[in-house]
């Protein structure tokens, strides 16, 4: 028997979970697959398209597991569209000539996007919305634009136009339906939108359509619109909608519908039973063509299931629910089941807060049934209110519109779906499948629930177990930012009495543990300020707090100067290569931009920071989860290309948050213009010089999960920036878990950087007044620690090796030479004892 | 005026500094005649400790650097190196059965 050969046209979502339920079925070890695609890269997440503008890269987006291909010994053959079909033969052309003959043929073709026959359509600065290689190009030609429109004020439409905003544009929208949204929304639920829109600054034209692209030499300069105005932009972006991309299909001679789409039956089978077609491409059994992801998946899982020959009698695509939840421009739109009320008798409840900018409909039936509904604004409701579509809610509907707190607080929860309640729509996921799993990594493994548009994490997340102990360790159950809540509140100064307060039962009295006196140190040392040395906090800190330097593996330690924006003199310069040289200690440059001493003993550190401290340096940190180094580009003073004095703001900040304490360190930099030479965007808090001012990018980081900054405020004055960032890293050493970086905290936040925006941008929670008065309290405090250290005779008898012998140097730090340098010599830590190693 | 001392071998006792010299929570390295080294401690209710200061799971002699704490009601040292902690009483490690470091007997004077 010879092996068949499956060829599948098209590798986008559903392309890929079509390989992937293949790959489940264990056809891909039986058949030979084949996929040929138009775009250069393999399947990505194009409904998480628009978030490549918020930091995610090509790369995150998208779909493919590394190394699924070779696994499954899938052909791959990308930037290669199929151009022929020829049905008699079984054999389908590539551009490039390559002939595929197939047994099978999956059509998964997708759609392109609609762009109405106007006048001026196809000018330089018309787009569509659709690709990768359209964001790219769009982002490359705003850089040059100031003003922007998009045609469509649908889904896709108010996610290209949250992405010209990002871009900097100002942004219209124009969309020819009365309202935004109108397949999703009704009327009120459009309505609160379009409040909601128009607050952050973007011009909504509804119910007018676009009559021509004005042009000049070829390139946008406007639009006319059918209402007789005229808008001056730069760009248009369309995104009216897309349409199936059936021509391939037209042209080997399958049956199409009327409005286009493949036609298909239950099986996914087109008028050639050796063809399929899926996904948007497909016009399925029930006459329609489904533009979402998950009516795709559920074609590709029928699919496989046919070629896998496991078809069994509940196989089949005989549609699917249109419920969608998305977080549009920051606001939350949701609707699902019979969001527009068509079923016949249906009656609605509905709850409007134009103030908020909320607006809940549910749709019931005369028994009370729900049907579906509308949420905008809010949607949280919607991971437990779509499951219950179809029955009797366990309360009354007005209950579940209203805001909690509201007449009767909602008292639903998950446990009140019915086991077969569909969690994950993407999927098909049920709560029954989700209460195998113990854990979130799992759901998401064993079910791959959550891992669509992710509106069904919270509710699974309340479906497991309890999660497990949250506390900071074994001698507290609060985390680290309940711990600095309390510290702050109840004003405590001691770890002691933090502990036998607010310690776990067993552990009051006791001494603590590696892991919470250093968290409680620094959290100390935040709220107070104080020499962190001294007293009981002493007893705290890790020991490279302890010694102000960093412990290294052969028990020696390193020195790190601050150098405030890597600026240093020559007489400076020459003062680090002296006392290198007269310790003999080991240099190297830093990735951020200063100078490492190593190799120096305990009893060392005292002499060499007086040489460094006589020179006027000052400590760098290093030791610390602290303000490391504000790293800058030398900026427009000497560069041609700087917009912006970028070592003065370096030097600036670095001196204002120098010494702060905080869970992890905090990295930064200052870039002078947009070519970035500082790699601002991979700090904790970066800048980047504007013709206008300087643009604050915050939770970036290198290391082993890089992360792209995200932009935080734009176009800041001098004044502007530092208040935001005093905000920003008082608001992240308050909330912020024990050794949690910026990036990942970020990531945490419950509202990500809309939140953060909210709270250090807005002073939503009134916060900020009380931020900046803890940093300026920071700021007006700062002492350098080894100058404080060397003025001391107490403090300094500490730096010894051996307290009964102080003039002695530990003689097991001991180095032998390389490259002109020292290094450690490990040998000598590889011998048990020293016996005989001194006489005494 | 208190001293702590410590018996580097069975019957003999050495000085090793005055008690005060010992922060609560944290410690001290000491030499020993026969070029050992010792890491001595003292915990919150003034109860003093000795062990060997060299952390066997990098051969550096740096635990007197590190920070003491109580797991389970039983005090423990955290190597300042990869964290790894040991009991201060019996010289354990709690991390990896295999691995034990000496423990001198200690006594205020």
């Amino acid at each position: 028997m010879t092996t068949p050969t499956i060829v599948l046209v098209g590798h986008g979502m559903v392309g890929q979970r079509f390989l992937e339920a293949l790959a489940d079925r264990g056809v891909t070890e039986r058949a030979r697959i084949v996929v040929l695609c138009e775009e250069p890269r393999p399947a990505y997440d194009r409904v998480q398209l628009t978030s490549y503008f918020s930091g995610k890269t090509p790369d995150d987006l998208s779909m493919v597991e590394d190394g699924f291909m070779e696994r499954h010994g899938i052909e791959l053959y990308t930037d290669e569209p199929v151009v022929g079909v020829d049905r008699a033969a079984r054999t389908v052309t590539g551009r490039s000539g390559r002939v595929v003959a197939y047994d099978h043929l999956v059509l998964a073709t997708g759609s392109y996007p609609f762009v109405p026959p106007v006048p001026g359509k196809d000018a330089t600065g018309c787009f569509v919305y659709r690709t990768i290689e359209d964001l790219l190009a769009i982002e490359e030609y705003a850089k040059s634009a100031t003003t922007g429109a998009v045609v469509g004020g649908g889904l896709l439409g108010l996610e290209a136009a949250g992405a010209l905003k990002g871009l900097g544009l100002a942004t219209h929208i124009v969309e020819f339906a009365p309202r935004l949204m109108p397949v999703q929304v009704d009327e009120g639920g459009g309505a609160a939108l379009l409040r909601t829109i128009e607050q952050m600054g973007l011009t909504v034209h509804t119910g007018t359509g676009t009559q021509e692209v004005v042009t000049a030499d070829g390139a946008v300069t406007g639009m006319k619109l059918s209402d007789g105005s005229e808008l001056a932009v730069d760009m248009v972006v369309f995104s009216a909608g897309v349409r199936p991309r059936d021509q391939l299909a037209r042209d080997c001679g399958l049956d199409v519908g009327e409005r286009g789409g493949i036609a298909v039956d239950e099986l996914c089978r087109t008028s050639d039973p050796a063809v399929f077609a899926i996904g948007e491409c497909a016009l399925a059994s029930d006459g329609r063509v489904y533009g979402l992801v998950a009516p795709g998946y559920e074609m590709a899982q029928t699919v496989a299931a046919v070629l896998a020959e496991e078809a069994g009698e509940d196989t089949g695509f005989t549609g699917a629910d249109l419920s969608t939840k998305l977080k549009l421009l920051g606001v939350d739109v949701a609707s699902f089941g019979d969001a527009h009320g068509t079923a016949e008798g249906c009656l609605d409840v509905v709850y409007s807060d134009s103030r908020a900018g909320v607006y809940k409909k549910l749709v019931v039936d005369a028994e009370g049934r729900l049907l579906g509904g509308v949420l905008v604004g809010d949607a949280d409701s919607y991971g437990l209110l779509r499951p219950l579509t179809g029955t009797k809610p366990p309360v009354s509907p007005e209950q579940l519109v209203l805001p909690a707190g509201a007449g009767a607080p909602v008292a639903l929860g998950p446990s009140a779906l019915p086991d077969d309640a569909v969690i994950c729509s993407c999927h098909n996921v049920t709560k029954h499948a989700i209460g195998q799993c113990g854990s979130l990594a799992e759901v998401k493994k064993c079910t791959k629930a959550g891992t669509g548009c992710g509106s069904c994490v919270k509710v699974i997340e309340k479906l497991l177990p309890k999660a497990a102990d949250q506390g900071l360790c074994g001698c507290f159950s609060y985390t680290r930012t309940e711990l600095y809540e309390i510290a702050r509140a109840l004003r405590v100064t001691s770890f002691a009495a933090l502990l036998d307060s607010h310690g776990r039962e067993g552990a009051k009295g006791g001494e603590g543990c590696e892991v919470c006196k250093p968290t409680v140190g620094s959290i100390l040392a935040s709220l107070n300020n104080g020499y962190i040395l001294d007293g009981e906090q002493a007893a705290l800190q890790d020991t490279n707090d302890h010694h102000l330097a960093n412990l290294q593996r052969n028990g020696s330690y390193s020195v790190v100067p601050r150098i405030p924006g890597g600026e240093i003199t020559p007489e400076k310069l020459i003062v680090i290569g002296e006392v290198a040289r007269d310790y003999g200690l080991y240099t190297k440059i830093t990735g951020g931009q200063r100078i490492d001493l190593f190799g120096a003993r305990v009893d060392q550190l005292p002499a060499i920071w007086t040489r460094l401290v006589d020179a006027g340096f000052e400590s760098g940190h290093a030791y610390g989860k602290a303000l490391r180094t504000v790293k800058s580009c030398v900026g427009q003073t000497w560069c041609r290309y700087g917009v912006q004095d970028s070592v003065k703001m370096a030097i600036q900040l670095e001196l204002r948050y120098r010494g702060l304490r905080a869970p992890h360190k905090l990295k930064s930099a200052v870039s002078g213009c947009a070519r970035e030479c500082a790699e601002a965007q991979s700090k904790d808090f970066g800048v980047i010089a504007t013709a206008n001012g300087w643009n604050l990018y915050v939770g970036g980081n290198g290391g082993a999960t890089p992360r792209h900054a995200d932009l935080l405020a734009q176009d800041l004055s001098d004044a502007e920036l530092i208040r935001l960032i005093d905000r920003f890293l008082m608001f992240y050493i308050r909330t912020a878990d024990r050794l949690e970086r910026t990036s990942v905290w970020l990531e945490r936040l419950e509202g990500g950087l809309d939140h953060l925006r909210d709270v250090i941008v807005k002073d939503s929670l009134g916060l900020c007044d009380e931020l900046e008065s803890l940093m300026a309290a920071h700021v007006s405090d700062y002492q350098d620690e080894w100058a404080q250290t060397l003025d001391d005779p107490e403090r300094l008898r500490r730096f010894v090796s051996f307290v009964n012998a102080p003039e002695t140097p530990d003689p097991t730090v001991r180095f032998v030479p390389e490259r002109d340098q020292i290094k450690p010599d490990l040998t000598i830590l590889t011998i048990g004892t020293l016996e005989g190693a001194l006489s005494r | 005026m208190t001293t702590l001392e410590l018996s580097p071998v069975p019957e003999a006792w050495m000085a090793v500094c005055e008690e005060a010299r010992l922060t609560p929570g944290r410690g001290l390295a000491a030499l020993l005649p026969d070029g050992r080294q010792a890491a001595v401690f003292r915990d919150r209710t003034g109860r003093a400790y000795a062990i060997d200061n060299r952390d066997p799971f990098t051969g550096a002699q740096v635990l007197s650097r590190g920070l003491i704490g109580t797991a389970d009601g039983r005090p423990f040292v955290a190597s300042p190196l990869l964290k790894q902690r040991f009991d201060l009483e019996t010289g354990r490690c709690l991390d990896d059965d295999e691995v034990t470091v000496t423990v001198y007997p200690v006594r205020l004077t």
